[in-house]
């Protein structure tokens, strides 16, 4: 066997060579061939470490990334399967534990599909093929007398035809192609169909387990008093009436504060009701929102680090025909997934088993070795399934709370988070102020475009300035920097990041710019977009199918937006009308995507409008403030997300394309709150610039 | 202070001993193991943990276990008398799911709506549905489901 090892090329060079070529390069996929934790009964041929191939013709093939309402449980193995030449009614999924053998596991930055696009279709590919060698050497003709389709090898011009699980004791003994020649896209059979979701009969009959659903033998369940500030401790706290509620079996201190651990969940509750804790509230016991935002507005005043500058834009301002500044102003947001977070941990035997609905397993898995020095052996992470997730499960906070505390009993141990626990101990969408300051010329033409991000400290500025040094418009003066100010609240990645700061502001900015030209905002894109055909196409198209410029109801009025992010293009265009009471009614919501070759087109559909809802949450409801060090929101009666009798219509349009598959999750996410508030701009003649709407 | 209580769990007969202030949800879930009725908001908010007590929607997070003594009570796992319920299946036509969590609520809730409106429409449905949140935006397959379910469901 002539297994070509992971190093000898580099990843980088893979990637080189198999994007945009029919022929690539196998590598990496021969080495893990027996690796697999599942346990199976009949024999099965394991080309690789993403599929095996049973006698008895079931294709297994193993997710590495996680699922969390996304469906790559679906998308993935799909990919898969197209080049298998599978039989999609034999195939069935299992989830991929944390093993570094996958490269990294990590679920965000819609990018499972991106990055697993080549490599699936290459160990589909090289299956295929290995099963096909086997036909032919079964046959003692040439393997170009036998082609693969649907789960089985046919001998040309005959009848003849080998099943794959008939082939698989065969195909175990062939030598692995040192290349692997991919289908033709137009051969297609799989990829590109709206094939549904493998999962679907369990989520509605109550039996697919999520993390807060997991049952272990001699399991306990615990719940966290947790410290309430962001960097106080626990002084100290009294137990007493704790330990004499019934099923409550132990107190124990942990970092994020003092842990009940009971036979049940209500018991652990209950017992936690009862927990007298003293916490000391630290340095920042008295923070909250109006001194940060106090400080953000500050901070806009000084220069900060100028991400691009193209042009004059001193001489561009002074020039300039008509000029408008706007202040735009966003919350921090807590993710608020339907299931809270919560993890479980098991201590026996010198190991540490994990089980964890997480985005990151990797995260979890370091946070684990830190707090135990186990070695990389002693520790087995199991990706559990989310009731959503957003950006929340990238952190690992939950994962420390199952190990800090398990360590301490010999039984499982689960730690779940009540909704309030949650909303106030996030990783939240920081929030942020920005400057704008644009002008146009005297023919009305677009002159300069200064944008200043205030936000955090964050470790990465792209965490805050994303999509905002990428305005794609031909402006000729452009200037774009940050400047940052520590704050100790916690922030994290939220659904597309800092996109959904920075489409508000790019595209409620140019359409002020568009009215300040007395022009159509639709047309006025599309003029400084002429060198972005991709950005043409989604706007092109959602102006179509929305009936942009066309008679509305009275008191209907729409509004357009566009933006790139995660690599796609997306448009929106929002119908609205204002109700007696002020509140704004969003009576339709018209989308344009373009992702590049799509997988399966009601993924991207749900996707997209899944994506709008969040989108109008954020900008009708959403909102975390901070009062004495403390989140104020703790529940969905103070931290409303949006309603079934406050939804649009949704009509999603898909350009069809044979670019390589880019992001879906996110990019629906940035256009749709400056599309509703364009929409409103243009019944009022006023720019919403601090969100929320309603709060 | 634990208390018997003994009521009907999808047709049979159970019997739990614990606190009777403990809520429906956490009896059905760790007491007696079915976990297709979910926790999310713990105050009777979101919907996710809704049941049906004696044929009607109820907040199991809210419902103190012994408010059900005697009375009948329905999860999802006890919706389909075989296979799937019509609107469990209305849900995989027109593949409603996106992670699911809250799914179960929104079934048992629409199950409810169409007992007392075989057929109704967007706004009766958004009357009926607006208690059950989904975060993942659901919204608009559900209301399609519920029009494909229209008179596929009987009062029973």
């Amino acid at each position: 066997m002539t297994d070509l090892k992971m190093g000898q090329i580099s990843r980088r060079d893979f990637i080189k060579l198999s994007s945009g070529s029919t022929v690539a390069l196998l590598l990496g996929f021969s080495i893990n061939r027996c690796e697999s934790r599942t346990q199976i009964d009949e024999f099965s041929f394991e080309p690789n470490i993403y599929v095996r191939i049973g006698s008895d013709d079931t294709i297994t093939i193993v997710m590495p990334r996680s699922e969390m309402g996304q469906k790559v449980y679906t998308a993935l193995p799909m990919i898969l399967a197209e080049e298998l030449e599978a039989d999609w009614n034999k195939v069935r999924v299992v989830q991929g534990d944390f093993n570094p053998v996958f490269g990294s596991q990590t679920t965000g930055g819609s990018a499972s599909i991106r990055t697993h696009y080549n490599r699936l279709r290459e160990a589909g590919a090289t299956a295929r093929m290995m099963l096909v060698l086997a036909a032919a050497t079964k046959w003692g003709t040439p393997p170009d007398n036998c082609y693969a389709s649907e789960g089985y090898v046919h001998l040309k011009g005959t009848r003849k035809k080998l099943s794959y699980g008939s082939l698989a004791a065969l195909a175990e003994n062939v030598e692995i192609p040192e290349q692997v020649i991919l289908k033709d896209p137009k051969d297609f059979k799989i990829i590109g169909r709206s094939i549904k979701s493998l999962d679907t009969a369990y989520k509605v009959d109550g039996s697919l387990d999520f993390g807060y659903d997991l049952t272990l033998p001699g399991m306990l369940t615990a719940v966290i008093k947790r410290i309430p500030t962001f960097d106080g401790s626990v002084v100290d706290y009294d137990d007493s009436k704790t330990m004499e509620v019934p099923g409550v079996e132990a107190v124990v201190q942990v970092s994020s504060g003092v842990a009940v651990v009971a036979k049940d969940t209500w018991s652990a509750i209950q017992g936690r009701k009862a927990l007298d804790v003293t916490f000391d509230g630290g340095p920042s016991a008295h923070l909250n929102s109006t001194d940060i935002r106090e400080k953000m507005l500050n901070a806009l005043k000084h220069s900060g680090e100028v991400l691009r500058n193209d042009g004059n834009i001193n001489v561009a301002q002074k020039k300039a025909n008509k000029s408008l500044e706007l202040l735009f102003e966003v919350p921090y947001l807590d993710h608020a997934p339907q299931e809270p977070n919560n993890c479980t941990a098991h201590f026996y035997d010198g190991l540490c088993e994990i089980w964890a609905p997480t985005q990151n397993p990797g995260a979890s898995f370091e946070a684990a070795k830190s707090i135990t020095s186990f070695e990389d052996s002693k520790i087995i992470l199991h990706t559990l399934r989310m009731g959503g997730a957003f950006g929340r499960r990238l952190a690992a906070d939950y994962t420390v709370d199952a190990v800090e505390l398990a360590r301490h009993f010999s039984d499982p141990v689960k730690v779940v988070r009540t909704r309030e626990e949650d909303i106030q101990h996030g990783t939240y969408r920081p929030a942020t102020v920005h400057l704008l300051k644009a002008g146009i010329g005297e023919n009305n033409e677009a002159l300069y475009w200064k944008h200043t991000v205030s936000g955090p400290q964050v470790g990465w500025h792209g965490t805050i300035t994303g999509g905002a040094p990428d305005l794609a418009y031909a402006i000729p003066n452009v200037n774009v920097d940050v400047v940052m100010s520590p704050f100790p609240v916690p922030t994290g990645p939220f659904r597309s990041v800092a996109h959904t700061q920075n489409g508000f502001v790019n595209e409620c900015g140019i359409d002020a710019l568009a009215r300040l030209a007395g022009q159509d905002p639709y047309a006025y894109r599309r003029e400084l977009l002429r060198d972005s055909p991709r950005h043409i196409g989604v706007l092109d198209l959602v102006a179509e199918k929305s009936g942009w410029g066309k008679d509305l109801e009275p008191g209907h009025a729409r509004g357009i937006a566009v933006h790139y992010s995660f690599r796609s293009y997306c448009a929106m265009v929002a119908e609205i009308s204002q109700e007696k009471s002020g509140k704004f009614r969003v009576h339709r919501m018209t989308a344009a995507i373009d992702c590049g070759q799509v997988i399966n087109p009601d993924g991207v559909w749900a996707q997209v409008e899944g994506g709008i809802v969040m989108g109008l949450t954020a900008a009708l409801h959403g909102k975390i403030t901070l009062e004495n060090g403390r989140v104020l929101q703790s529940n969905f009666h103070n931290y409303p997300i949006l309603r079934m009798d406050e939804m649009p219509v949704i009509d999603i349009h898909i350009i069809k394309s044979e670019e390589p598959p880019t992001g879906v999750g996110e990019p629906p996410v940035p256009p749709t709150p400056p599309a509703l508030i364009n929409a409103i701009a243009a019944l009022t003649g006023e720019y919403i610039t601090r969100l929320p709407i309603n709060g | 202070m634990l208390t018997k209580v003994s009521f009907q769990l999808n047709g049979k007969q159970v019997s739990v001993e614990v606190d009777p202030n403990t809520p429906l949800l956490w009896v059905i879930r760790d007491t007696l193991g079915f976990t297709g009725t979910k926790y999310s908001c713990g105050m009777g908010i979101c919907g996710s943990c809704t049941v049906h007590i004696d044929g009607k929607t109820a907040k199991s997070c809210i419902t103190p276990i012994a408010s059900v003594a005697n009375k009948s009570v329905m999860t999802i796992e006890g919706l389909a008398k075989d296979g799937l319920h019509p609107v469990q299946q209305a849900w995989v036509d027109e593949e409603v799911p996106q992670c699911g969590y809250c799914q179960p609520g929104q079934i048992m809730t629409a199950v409810e709506l169409l007992k007392n409106n075989p057929n109704p429409d967007d706004a009766e449905i958004d009357a009926a549905m607006k208690g059950v949140l989904c975060r993942c935006g659901t919204y608009q397959r559900i209301r399609k489901a519920i029009h494909v379910a229209s008179g596929e469901v009987q009062d029973d």
